[in-house]
């Protein structure tokens, strides 16, 4: 148990610290750095999904006025690692998906590189490739262990024999689309090799952590981490895709190695990061439910079957949320992955919770329409004590407060009947739960100085638009017991002390740690009282990490869905969540994390649909035209309320994290209201209106 | 992306002489399709020759009652317009269906009938399509369609490795509500002025998937033309999409119903903005009830050629537009007039 901070500061709606530099535009962000005579990059990416290239004639492309350098893999330099075959940038003619990085050209405009990179002619020996998903795939094998050191397989009981003696069950399957990361800003890096420096590589990079940019880069190139240094003071969002590097780090490194002194700056176009910036897999979700007459689950089964890529494995924890999140005496769940000839998989926000949380919530709603049971009301009569998976105790479990008072904030007892008519439009309502684990990396280190009469933190941690800027200064005040304004927190450099990633929603639970330890050791050693310059670095405290229980935030989401009896058309008029996730830091910038989750939950319910052309092993809808995002037309009343909820175990602030939740069981409420209103249960994401036409009077 | 020459004419004539001269000149009005094109190395000009400084701004009222726009007037303009608001309901909400606010700003009357038609397949160089590389085949068919063609599609087609084969649509909404409207283009050309009707300015591919309209090579859409809608006549534009903004339509419904007479005119469903001339004629004189729509709409879509494909393919569209019309139609029959 851990003794929370005071809060005085936190809590406090605060304005962002970053907000006004943002909104006049002197804010700078990767691609924007001030540096003296930049060149440009333009990557030429493999036009086919799987084979190898026969010649590659960069000819026309160097002969070009102004185009400075041309790579390719028969010149470009030998890297140090090629461990991580996404890193391995050119080192080969071999060509593993379509979109991947088969050259670059460095010119000294954007417009000449783009050009040169078109006249860059590559010859291909195709081979037979197999990118499509299919629930029956041939290859489909067990990983070793899925995302985040989750077991690939857990089983306790004996599911068949519940379902085949059940009074009621729900056997059906489900799948989410393939979803691809677009943050606004594009992936983007300034590049500087300068060799006759004491630090000859410095990246100017869009990325969730500088310290692990940093260290991927020094692997790949086989560099000494001093002598590379990665700043990001702004990120234009991240939601995972900038969590971990990406080629493009990569291929920017290299340009800039082969330009000594020449400041490189590369930045993906939106059609080339359908290709090259992390998505995550389409899943295809199994589920079986068993329960007896009163709703309580005797058994609850998932098998996923998901994709990866043949280069790099990356194997999403869709079953994750089905292992703890309701009681059941027998339970299965599985992960099986295809090796495919696609683009790498990565983080998208909430791996795992977030299409993990769509079968399941869905097959929960079946199952109260089969028992005839309010679907609020079957969560609750599954509400566990401990925790299914680990048998360990809650450190706070709020999901069932969440559930009520949601209910009541939404009108639920008052809902409309199935298939309610107002004029044009058939309204319906429905819930689904939230979930998301309480994370706190091992390792991140915070400074503390005193420094013109003010304290002054250094922790290299990264602000993707979350609100880092302005909550690590709460929470060094109310460590320090000092006022807001007499305290700075620099951030987004690794000149500053190692920082963890921006992800798992762990960036407030571990920087915060570690600015509370050094706040207190600052303290200790200096009193009240400190000199200029007095100054101590605090680490992420292991040893007080608990591990006697099992910490999650919940929530529960509402959603009302109108559906047009003519067309189809779907709208959202309200949405609201309620969450239990610890202590809020800032209630600004949650309401933001949140509100931004439930949009993309929204997004991916109604509109995301990366539609896979496996005749030629790419997304057909690869730009934001095709690639549908909800927009602000389509979101109506959507609210994020939390409760004031006391955790001692998770960490100092009492906080939980909130970038992620927002996003988990969006799609599934979204789904069950349109259940509701239409008689029609889509299993399959996105709901669009083809899919409810033929139910409409 | 290639170079090109960019050119700014003192005048309309100069404008069109410099393009004639020219086999790979262009036009540019707005340039919200344009220059996306041009980025992704789809339109590859050797000369840009800008006209939007050049062709008229102005809405004028015409002896006949109706309505003059020049080419240069913004979409957001003439959506804006009272004159366009009152009379000609059906353009006015046509126009504020498309794009966004940014880009209704850009884009121009003489520009925005012109865009190219849309294909996911089109704006990837590096997958074959008949309209950009002619012979190489449609990736369309057996493709993602759910943008596509349904009318107008040759009923020996498609074959996605026939040479002319294409089935993507036309994105326009304003080309809609201005074929429902009957509307008159004036031309510019090389060999001087001529006026068409709307209705004949786009083409279906038919041997020549690389051409979405009639016009020549150098010839500019001075003016669009808008006759007076009879005494009395009501309409209404209806465009059905996947979100709830900045989509171009799976369907739309352009109509006007006057004392009768019932016009239509769809979007979203072929390679030129489809007047349902078949539908019209049935209706014609009857009475206008929910049965007779439905019935003029399934004589209208007897050659309605549901496209395969992956995510589903496109068959959708074929009940959807029917229901859109149905209730479009019966929105402008039933409501009180204002």
């Amino acid at each position: 148990m851990t003794e929370l901070l005071e809060p005085r500061a936190i809590g406090r709606d605060t304005v962002r610290r970053d907000g006004e530099a943002k909104v006049r535009g002197t804010a700078t962000y990767a691609i924007e750095t001030p540096v003296e005579h930049p060149a440009y990059a333009h990557p030429v990416q493999a036009t086919v999904a799987r084979g190898r290239i026969t010649a590659i004639d960069t000819s026309a492309a160097e002969a070009l006025d102004g185009v400075l350098v041309v790579l390719t893999h028969e010149n470009a330099e030998r890297l140090a690692s090629t461990d991580d075959r996404e890193f391995a940038v050119l080192q080969g003619d071999e060509v593993a998906f379509r979109g991947q990085l088969v050259g670059v050209v460095v010119a000294e405009t954007s417009e000449l590189a783009r050009q040169a990179a078109d006249a860059v002619r590559v010859t291909y020996a195709e081979q037979p490739h197999d990118s499509e998903l299919r629930v029956d795939h041939p290859d489909l094998y067990a990983p070793e262990q899925v995302n985040a050191g989750h077991p690939t397989d857990t089983a306790e009981g004996d599911v068949a024999a519940a379902v085949a003696t059940a009074a009621v069950t729900v056997e059906e399957t489900y799948s989410t689309a393939m979803y691809f990361n677009n943050p606004l800003e594009p992936h983007a890096t300034t590049a500087l090799w300068d060799p006759a420096t004491d630090v000859p590589l410095t990246l100017w990079d869009s990325t969730q952590g500088v310290h692990p940019a940093r260290a991927a880069v020094c692997e790949v190139f086989g560099l000494e981490e001093e002598r590379v240094r990665v700043v990001c003071p702004f990120v234009g969002g991240g939601f995972g895709s900038k969590g971990t590097p990406h080629a493009n780090l990569m291929l920017v490194t290299m340009a800039a190695r082969a330009l000594p002194g020449r400041p490189v700056k590369l930045a993906l176009t939106r059609q080339q990061m359908f290709a090259l910036s992390a998505y995550r897999t389409p899943t295809i979700q199994k589920i079986q439910l068993a329960a007896d007459r009163t709703g309580r689950l005797q058994a609850l089964a998932l098998d996923v079957v998901e994709q990866t890529s043949r280069i790099k494995e990356f194997a999403e924890q869709t079953a994750a949320p089905a292992r703890m999140m309701y009681a059941s005496p027998n339970r299965r769940t599985t992960h099986r992955l295809a090796a495919l000839d696609v683009p790498v998989p990565s983080w998208m926000r909430a791996p795992g919770e977030c299409p993990g949380m769509f079968g399941p919530e869905v097959a929960m709603d079946e199952l109260a329409e089969r028992l005839g049971v309010d679907p609020v009301e079957l969560r609750i009569r599954n509400e566990p004590e401990v925790d299914p998976e680990t048998g360990k105790p809650w450190s706070s479990r709020n999901l069932v407060h969440c559930l009520r008072e949601g209910a009541e904030r939404f009108g639920w007892a008052e809902r409309p009947p199935a298939g309610h008519r107002e004029g044009a439009w058939l309204v319906g309502t429905g819930v689904a739960s939230s979930v998301y684990p309480t994370m706190r990396q091992a390792k991140s280190t915070a400074t503390i100085r005193f420094e013109d009469g003010r304290y002054v933190a250094e922790i290299g941690a990264a602000d993707l638009g979350t609100g880092a800027w302005t909550v690590l200064p709460q929470i060094t005040a109310d460590a320090l017991d000092v006022d807001l304004d007499d305290v700075e927190v620099r951030i987004g450099d690794t000149r500053y002390p190692v920082a963890s990633v921006a992800g798992g929603s762990s960036g407030t639970n571990t920087w915060g740690s570690a600015l509370v330890v050094a706040a207190t050791e600052f303290r200790s050693k200096f009193g009240g009282s400190p000199a200029d310059g007095d100054e101590v670095s605090g680490d992420v405290d292991q040893a007080s990490k608990d591990e006697d229980h099992s910490a999650y935030a919940f929530g529960a989401q509402f959603a009302e869905v109108r559906v047009n009896v003519a067309t189809g058309e779907l709208r959202v008029p309200r949405l609201y969540g309620v969450f239990g996730a610890g202590r809020i830091v800032n209630p600004r910038t949650a309401r933001s994390q949140l509100i931004g989750g439930m949009t993309m939950g929204l997004s991916m319910a109604l509109h995301e649909n990366g539609v896979w052309d496996p005749r030629i092993g790419q997304a057909a809808t690869h730009d934001l035209a095709e690639y549908h995002v909800t927009v602000n037309a389509d979101v109506g009343d959507i609210q994020a309320h939390w409760l004031d909820e006391h955790d001692p175990y998770v960490n100092a602030m009492g906080s939980k994290g909130i970038g992620e939740i927002g996003i988990t069981g969006t799609a599934a409420a979204v789904v069950n209201a349109v259940h509701r209103a239409t008689g029609v249960r889509v299993r399959d994401l996105p709901v669009t209106l083809d899919k409810v036409l033929a139910a409409l009077p | 992306m290639k170079p090109f020459a960019f050119a700014r004419p003192a005048d309309v004539a100069e404008a069109v002489r410099t393009v004639a001269a020219e086999p790979d000149a262009v036009f540019l009005g707005g340039g919200t399709n344009l220059v996306d094109l041009l980025k992704l190395g789809v339109a590859r000009p050797d000369r840009v020759v800008d006209v939007r400084r050049l062709t008229s701004r102005e809405i004028t009222d015409t002896a006949d009652g109706g309505l003059r726009i020049g080419a240069a007037v913004t979409n957001s303009e003439l959506a804006a317009d009272r004159r366009v608001r009152e009379r000609y309901p059906v353009l006015a909400q046509a126009l504020l269906a498309g794009a966004t606010g940014q880009l209704r700003n850009l884009a121009t009357v003489g520009g925005n009938p012109l865009q190219r038609t849309r294909c996911v397949y089109f704006t990837d160089v590096s997958t074959p399509c008949n309209k950009r590389e002619p012979g190489t085949g449609c990736s369309a068919v057996g493709g993602y369609t759910r943008y596509h063609a349904v009318l107008g599609v040759d009923a020996a087609l498609p074959d996605a490795s026939a040479p002319k084969t294409c089935i993507a649509t036309h994105p326009s909404d304003m080309a809609v509500a201005l074929a429902v409207l009957d509307a008159q283009v004036q031309v510019l050309g090389p060999g001087g002025a001529r006026t068409m009707p709307f209705g004949e300015l786009h083409r279906l591919p038919g041997d020549d998937p690389t051409r979405d309209t009639v016009l020549e090579h150098g010839e500019l859409i001075t003016a669009v033309d808008l006759p007076p809608l009879p005494a009395g006549a009501r309409s209404a534009y209806r465009k059905v999409r996947d979100r709830a903004s900045y989509a171009f339509a799976l369907v739309s419904v352009a109509a006007v119903v006057a004392d009768g007479e019932v016009r239509l005119a769809l979007g979203g469903v072929a390679h030129k903005p489809w007047r349902a001339t078949r539908a019209e004629e049935v209706l014609a004189g009857g009475p206008v009830t929910e049965h007779a729509v439905r019935h003029a709409m399934d004589v209208e879509l007897t050659a309605a050629q549901p496209q395969p494909g992956i995510d589903g393919g496109n068959g959708f569209k074929i009940p959807l537009v029917t229901r859109t019309v149905v209730a479009t139609v019966r929105d402008l029959t039933s409501e009180v007039p204002a």
